[in-house]
C-alpha cells in the first residue's frame, strides 16, 4: 500500500468505498505496481480477497507484498485470500484431464470458450460464509491481468460477459469492490484489446492509467499516472474529475509528484 | 582473452564485469528458496549449482546467457524460470549466434540441454556451437575439479577449527569450468568431447510429428502440443521440478527453441494476418512459462517477429515473455553507409526486462547499443551520439537560450529532456545556460542558420543587446 497514492485517491483502508469497479490500465509501461498497491490495501482493510493472478507466480506477489507489509501466505492460510495461480493451474489443466470443471477449462477447448467455470470459482470464493460472525468486511475481486485471457484464445465479448457477471455478483449483490488490470496496446492495432478496454472503462468508477513518458525513458521519472473518477450509473452532465501525476518507483514505495516537479529536476 | 571494449562512461562498467565475472560459486551462499521448488523445499539448501549465481537485487538465481556483455545489460544474467525472447534480425544471421552461445554456455557449465528446432536436427546444431575461450587459469580449475570429484570424502577430524566440521559438506557438480559467463570463439567449433560429456535432449519436429500420439483437440498447432509434452516429460522425468520422488535433480535445464512461430512449426501467423490459429503461439508461451516457473529451467526462444503479419500478436508475445531483445542488422538498410555505424553490424534493442519479485527492475540507462561480430567475438557497445558533441561549439556561455525541440517532444515530461541538454551544456561551459520555462513552440523566425558568433564586444557599453544566434533575423 503506497501511502502517497492513498492520499491522492483520498482513501484509507478504513473508509474505502464499496461497490466500486476500479480499472487499472497501463500503456507503454508496467502498471503492476498498482496491482500490488491494491492487493496490500484490501488485505489491510480486512477484506476477503479473491485474486485471479494470471500473470505471475504466487511467490512473486508474496515477496513484493512483504515489502509492502502484508504476508500472502498467512492471509491464504487464514482464509482471507483465495489465490488462483494462473501459470501453475494452466500447466495442470493442460497436461492432465480434470474431473470437475477447472476455472481455466477453456485452455483445453478447441474454439474460444466461455469463462463460466472461472466465474463459478470467483463466486464460490467470495460468497459469504453462513452461520459465522462476519470476519471480513466486504469481498474484493482482483484480476491481474485481463489481457492475458485474450492471448489465451478467449474472445473479447466472452471476457466482457465474465466481467459483467462478476460485477453483478461482487459489486451489486455482495457490495464488494473489483480491481482489474488491462493492458493498453496504444498505437498497435489490437482490436480485441480495444473493445475490452473500452467496455470495461465504461463500467468503471475509477480509472488509474499508468503511461510511459512521451519523451521516452527517464531514470528519475518512471511514468505518469492519470486518475479519472467516473460515475457510470448517473448520466450527469458533470464532467468527470481527472488528475495527472508523475511517479518514480522505489524499492518499497512509489513517490508521486506534479508534472515536471520531479526532485531530480528541481 | 579479449575484453569487451567500452565506449564512454555511459556503458557502465563492463570492464569491471570481466573482473567480477565471479570466479567460482564454491561459497557457502545460501540460495534463497527459488520459485522452482517452493513447496518442496523445507529449508535453505547449501548447494551451489555450477554456472549460476544469485542476483544482487532480489536473490533470484541467474544463469549466464553466454555473452557476458549481455548479462551485464540484463542485470546479471537470465533468471531461472524465465523466458528470453530474441526477435530475429531480418536475414537470421546473428540471432543463431546468440542461440548457440546460450547452449554452449550450458555445455561448459554442465547444465542439461533441450534443443528444439523445426529446421535443423538438434545434433547438427550442437556440432556447430562455438568453442569456449578457456584460459590457463580455468584449465587448471578443470583439472582440480576432476581431481576433487574423484577423491572420497575425507573424515579427518579438525582439531583447532572444529566448528567448521559441523557445517554440512559442500557439494558441487563437476563441470568444465565453474565460472559464470564465458567468451566464445565464433570461428571455432566446440570440442567433440564436451558435447559427448554433456547431457542433452533434442526435439526435431519432422521426426516427432510423424508418430501418432493421441492428442486432445485444442487450439494449439500439433507441433506446439508435441513440444510442450516433450518439455514437460523431460522436466518430470529428470526431476527438474522436484516432484519426482526418485530423482533429486540439482542442475539447470536450458531449453532452446529456434524459429518459433515460423511456418515450419505449422503456424500461420507469418503467412496470414488473421489466421485460423492466431492464439496458438501465445497459448504456447503461456503454458511454457507456467512450466518454467515451476522448475529449475531457463529458456531462450528466437522468433522471426519481422515476419508476423499481425502486429497485435507481437505485442501480446512481448507481454507474455520475460526478457525481450531485438536484433536489427544493418545489412541491406540505409544505415549500412552511415558513418556513425561503420564499425558495427547492427543494433541491439533491449525491449523488455521483467520485474521479478520486485517493484523495480534493473533497466540500464544506456539505450543505444550496437553489436559487432569481430573475427572471433561478438561484442556489444554503446553508440555515442555525435550530435551532442557538435552542439557544444555553437552555444557560447553567458546567454539564455530558448530550447526548441521537435514538436513531438512538447509534451509533459520533456522537461527532463531539456534539462539534460542544458546540464550537458552547463558542464562544458563556464557559465551555466539558464533554464527557460516551457512555452508553446514558436514558429521559426529565421532561416535557421547562425550568422555570427557571439563575442564580448556586445556588452561593451553595459547595455544588454540582443544576442544573435538562432533567433537572429537575417538583414
Amino acid at each position: 500500500m503506497f501511502v502517497e497514492l492513498n492520499n491522492l485517491l483520498n482513501t484509507t483502508p478504513d473508509r474505502a468505498e464499496q461497490g466500486k469497479l476500479t480499472l487499472l490500465c497501463d500503456a507503454k509501461t508496467d502498471g503492476s505496481f498498482l496491482v500490488h498497491h491494491f492487493l496490500s490495501f484490501y488485505l489491510k482493510a480486512n477484506c476477503k480477497v479473491c485474486f485471479v493472478a494470471l500473470f505471475q507466480s504466487f511467490s512473486h506477489y508474496n515477496i513484493v507484498g512483504q515489502k509492502l507489509g502484508v504476508n500472502l501466505t498467512v492471509a491464504r492460510e487464514r482464509g482471507q485470500l483465495v489465490f488462483l495461480e494462473g501459470l501453475k493451474s494452466a500447466v495442470d489443466v493442460f497436461f492432465q484431464t480434470q474431473e470437475e470443471p477447472h476455472p481455466l477449462q477453456f485452455l483445453r477447448e478447441a474454439n474460444a470458450g466461455n469463462l463460466k467455470p472461472l466465474f463459478e470459482f470467483v463466486r464460490e470464493a467470495l460468497k459469504p460464509v453462513d452461520g459465522g460472525e462476519a470476519r471480513w468486511t466486504y469481498p474484493v475481486l482482483l484480476v491481474d491481468d485481463l489481457s492475458v485471457l485474450l492471448s489465451l484464445g478467449v474472445g473479447a465479448v466472452a471476457v466482457l460477459d465474465f466481467i459483467h457477471y462478476c460485477r453483478a455478483t461482487v459489486c451489486w449483490e455482495l457490495k464488494g469492490n473489483m480491481v482489474i488490470l488491462v493492458h493498453d496496446s496504444g498505437d498497435v492495432e489490437d482490436e480485441e484489446n480495444n473493445i475490452l478496454l473500452n467496455g470495461v472503462s465504461h463500467q468503471s468508477h475509477l480509472i488509474l492509467r499508468a503511461e510511459g513518458l512521451a519523451t521516452g525513458f527517464c531514470r528519475d521519472v518512471h511514468g505518469q499516472l492519470r486518475i479519472l473518477w467516473r460515475r457510470p450509473s448517473q448520466p450527469t452532465a458533470q464532467r468527470d474529475q481527472s488528475l495527472t501525476y508523475q511517479y518514480k518507483i522505489q524499492d518499497k514505495s512509489v513517490s508521486f509528484f506534479a508534472k515536471g516537479m520531479s526532485p531530480a529536476v528541481l | 582473452m579479449a575484453a569487451v571494449a567500452t565506449c564512454g562512461s555511459g556503458a557502465g562498467s563492463t570492464g569491471s564485469a570481466v573482473a567480477t565475472a565471479s570466479k567460482s560459486n564454491v561459497t557457502s551462499f545460501q540460495r534463497r528458496g527459488p520459485r522452482a521448488s517452493g513447496t518442496n523445499d523445507s529449508g535453505p539448501r547449501l548447494v551451489s549449482i555450477a554456472g549460476t549465481r544469485p542476483s544482487v537485487r532480489n536473490g533470484q538465481l541467474l544463469v549466464s546467457t553466454g555473452l557476458p556483455a549481455l548479462d551485464q545489460l540484463l542485470g546479471g544474467g537470465l533468471a531461472i524460470g524465465t523466458v528470453l525472447l530474441i526477435e530475429e534480425d531480418k536475414y537470421n544471421i546473428y540471432s543463431p549466434l546468440l542461440f548457440k552461445c546460450f547452449l554452449a554456455e550450458g555445455i561448459v557449465s554442465g547444465h542439461t540441454l533441450l534443443v528444439a528446432s523445426a529446421k535443423e536436427d538438434p545434433a547438427n546444431i550442437l556440432q556447430e556451437l562455438p568453442a569456449p575461450l578457456l584460459d590457463d587459469n580455468s584449465k587448471k580449475e578443470f583439472d582440480e575439479d576432476v581431481y576433487n570429484h574423484k577423491t572420497p570424502e575425507s573424515n579427518i577430524k579438525m582439531k583447532i577449527a572444529w566448528r567448521y566440521q559441523l557445517l554440512p559438506k559442500m557439494e558441487q557438480i563437476g563441470p568444465v569450468s565453474s565460472r559464470f559467463g564465458h567468451y566464445y570463439d565464433a570461428s571455432k567449433r566446440i570440442p567433440q568431447e564436451l558435447i559427448e560429456a554433456s547431457n542433452w535432449h533434442g526435439f526435431f519436429l519432422p521426426e516427432k510429428i510423424s508418430s501418432t500420439l493421441k492428442v486432445e483437440p485444442c487450439s494449439l498447432t500439433p507441433g506446439y502440443i508435441k513440444l510442450l509434452q516433450f518439455i514437460q516429460n523431460i522436466i518430470y522425468e529428470e526431476g527438474f521440478d522436484g516432484s519426482n520422488p526418485q530423482k533429486k535433480q540439482r542442475n539447470v535445464l536450458r531449453i532452446g527453441i529456434q524459429n518459433l512461430g515460423s511456418p515450419l512449426w505449422g503456424d500461420d501467423i507469418c503467412c496470414a494476418e488473421n489466421g485460423s490459429n492466431s492464439h496458438s503461439l501465445t497459448k504456447f508461451l503461456y503454458v511454457l512459462r507456467g512450466l518454467l516457473r515451476t522448475s529449475l529451467s531457463a529458456c531462450i526462444i528466437t522468433m522471426p517477429t519481422h515476419l508476423i503479419q499481425n502486429k497485435a500478436i507481437i505485442a501480446r508475445v512481448t507481454n507474455l515473455s520475460d526478457i525481450v531483445i531485438g536484433l536489427e542488422s544493418f545489412i541491406g538498410s540505409e544505415r549500412e553507409t552511415n558513418p556513425l555505424y561503420k564499425d558495427y553490424h547492427g543494433l541491439i534493442h533491449i525491449r523488455q526486462i521483467p520485474r521479478l519479485n520486485n517493484l523495480i527492475c534493473d533497466e540500464s540507462d544506456v539505450k543505444d547499443l550496437a553489436f559487432k561480430l569481430k573475427r572471433k567475438l561478438f561484442t556489444i557497445e554503446w553508440v555515442q551520439d555525435n550530435y551532442l558533441r557538435q552542439e557544444r561549439n555553437i552555444y557560447p556561455p553567458g546567454f539564455s537560450y530558448l530550447l526548441k525541440q521537435k514538436d513531438s517532444a512538447w509534451g509533459e515530461g520533456s522537461l527532463q529532456h531539456s534539462t539534460f541538454l542544458m546540464s550537458f551544456l552547463a558542464k562544458a561551459t563556464a557559465f551555466a545556460s539558464r533554464l527557460v520555462r516551457h512555452s508553446e513552440p514558436l514558429k521559426q523566425t529565421g532561416s535557421g542558420r547562425i550568422h555570427q558568433a557571439a563575442g564580448p564586444r556586445l556588452w561593451h557599453d553595459g547595455r544588454r543587446q540582443e544576442a544573435p544566434g538562432l533567433l537572429g533575423i537575417p538583414l
